[in-house]
């Protein structure tokens, strides 16, 4: 009789419950798809869990998984390099903050969708104009988180290592760095969101390659299975690429304290 | 203060220059890029042109139509997830132990990309408003939700308590203690979330649609009538920060 008042403690866990709820939805969807809708229009989880095989052996797919990838790889390198850089150029110097602040944080309100297509038409329908397009949502985070953290280091940390001798690299590698390191890293998690978003659209967007080649091929074709079978993968990539920013952040960004 | 003010004088006078000044440069460059230095008219077009389309695009009323539609998908978008995300919200809200179930599935569901879903809502739904409305609606659950849990979950303690011992009812309760402490973080989950079914109704009439202000620009891109094509996208641009102007000055209202 011990084993079900553990039972019980166990059963009213919220994560407990939450697995629950999952598995609710999940039987809910298996057996509305299976007995009562459309095979056309969807599939239940059983059968796109089956399928898995059948869609990464479709010819292109998983090539253009490893492009998407590859897209958001560069795209997030890219926004953490053109984030810092800017981040520190406009942080450390109070004539450019005050100049260039503004203007920064304007672009970064814009509604960015609609200059997709001047990206596509600059930059192809290859995955250069995904670069570009996920580093346009990428970039500005980091850029704002760095400039905030460095913005407001003490300036007597700038005197003493100056008075006790220290070079230009000096201040930088044991001033201006450790204290942006925290915020870096808060930038590069939202700066991981923004990638993701930026590539994913562009992707969508260019229905003549890629990703969005496919997920049109699906739709027309009526093959939900496949279909919501490359969209779990996707997002299942942009489940585990946040996860990994989030515990690095998490890491970094309470060094200080 | 008044020593630091008079101090950040002169530095916010010679910013406001360097402003003025990148903004001159960047538009002469754009303006030698397409007369002088022998830039694709196709890529970029001809500022003085842009600004010509812009002046006709408003006048002629043309906009019109798609104008309409995405106000309707987004109307339709917003009152979907408004009142879905108030009411789970709030029924959530109202068990420490519901919060704890929930909100961690719903923030994580938050940060995916939803617009991951919207081949799933196409194939569901067809390419007309039905699939933007589902897909703007989907979006902007999230913000909406998490804030109303946000907001009535987490009430002072000692405020409820207070009000219990004085003889409160659940009406009063609701009246004069959880709403005036939950309405700031619920309206500002509501303006995040209409912003949010704003840029992904345009996102869904850009990547797979007919009508409507995103597919209007795909329409002029597609046709290389680039200079319509920036002055529309100025156009478009200059209507969503309309609406979240009306939006924030609706929410800073309400809040008093």
């Amino acid at each position: 009789m011990v084993t079900t008042g553990e039972l019980r403690r166990l059963m009213r866990h919220p994560g407990f419950a939450r697995l629950g709820v999952v598995i609710l939805l999940v039987v809910a969807w298996e057996i509305s798809a299976r007995f009562f809708l459309d095979r056309d229009f969807i599939s239940p989880p059983s059968t796109v869990l089956t399928s898995f095989g059948e869609l990464f052996g479709t010819p292109g797919v998983p090539s253009a998984l490893w492009l998407t990838l590859y897209e958001i790889a560069i795209g997030f390198a890219l926004s953490a390099i053109i984030g810092a850089a800017i981040g520190l150029a406009v942080g450390l110097n109070r004539l450019a903050h005050q100049s260039f602040m503004p203007i920064i944080l304007l672009l970064y309100g814009l509604p960015q969708i609609t200059i997709l297509p001047i990206f596509v038409l600059v930059f192809g329908i290859g995955a250069a104009s995904k670069i570009a397009f996920g580093v346009s949502h990428g970039m500005f985070p980091i850029m704002i988180a760095v400039a905030a953290g460095v913005q407001k280091i003490e300036p007597v940390y700038f005197d003493s290592a100056r008075s006790m001798g220290a070079s230009r690299w000096h201040l930088l590698r044991y001033v201006i760095f450790p204290h942006m390191i925290p915020s870096f890293f808060t930038g590069l998690r939202l700066g991981m969101s923004g990638v993701l978003l930026g590539v994913l659209l562009a992707e969508l967007y260019v229905s003549t390659a890629g990703i969005g080649y496919f997920t049109s091929i699906f739709t027309q074709n009526f093959d939900a299975t496949k279909l919501i079978g490359l969209v779990s993968v996707l997002a299942a990539i942009a489940i585990a690429l946040n996860e990994v920013v989030r515990r690095v952040e998490l890491r970094y960004a309470r060094w200080r304290d | 203060m008044n020593g630091d003010g008079r101090k950040n004088a002169p530095h916010r006078l010679s910013s406001r220059l360097v402003q003025v000044a990148f903004l001159a440069i960047v538009l002469l460059a754009w303006f030698l890029a397409t007369t002088r230095w022998g830039v694709s008219r196709i890529l970029l077009p001809n500022p003085v042109n842009v600004w010509h389309q812009l002046i006709d695009i408003v006048a002629s009323g043309a906009f019109i139509p798609d104008l309409r539609i995405t106000l309707g998908e987004l109307a339709g978008a917003f009152a979907i997830s408004m009142s879905l995300g108030v009411t789970i919200g709030y029924l959530i809200s109202r068990s420490r132990y519901l919060i704890r179930v929930f909100e961690p599935l719903l923030a994580a569901i938050y940060a995916i990309p939803i617009i991951l879903f919207l081949p799933l809502y196409v194939l569901l739904l067809g390419l007309g408003p039905a699939s933007k409305i589902a897909l703007g609606a989907t979006i902007s659950f999230f913000p909406i939700v998490l804030s109303t849990i946000a907001g009535f979950g987490y009430v002072d303690r000692r405020l409820v308590t207070a009000a219990r011992s004085m003889g409160a009812n659940n009406i009063q309760m609701f009246r004069y203690v959880l709403l005036p402490a939950a309405l700031p973080v619920v309206l500002a989950g509501l303006r995040l979330g209409f912003t949010v079914a704003l840029l992904s109704v345009i996102a869904s009439e850009t990547i797979a649609s007919f009508a409507g202000l995103g597919h209007h620009i795909v329409d002029l891109a597609e046709n290389m009538d680039t200079a319509r094509m920036f002055a529309y996208i100025v156009f478009v641009i200059a209507i969503v920060a309309f609406l979240n102007a009306v939006v924030s000055t609706i929410e800073g209202r309400a809040r008093w």
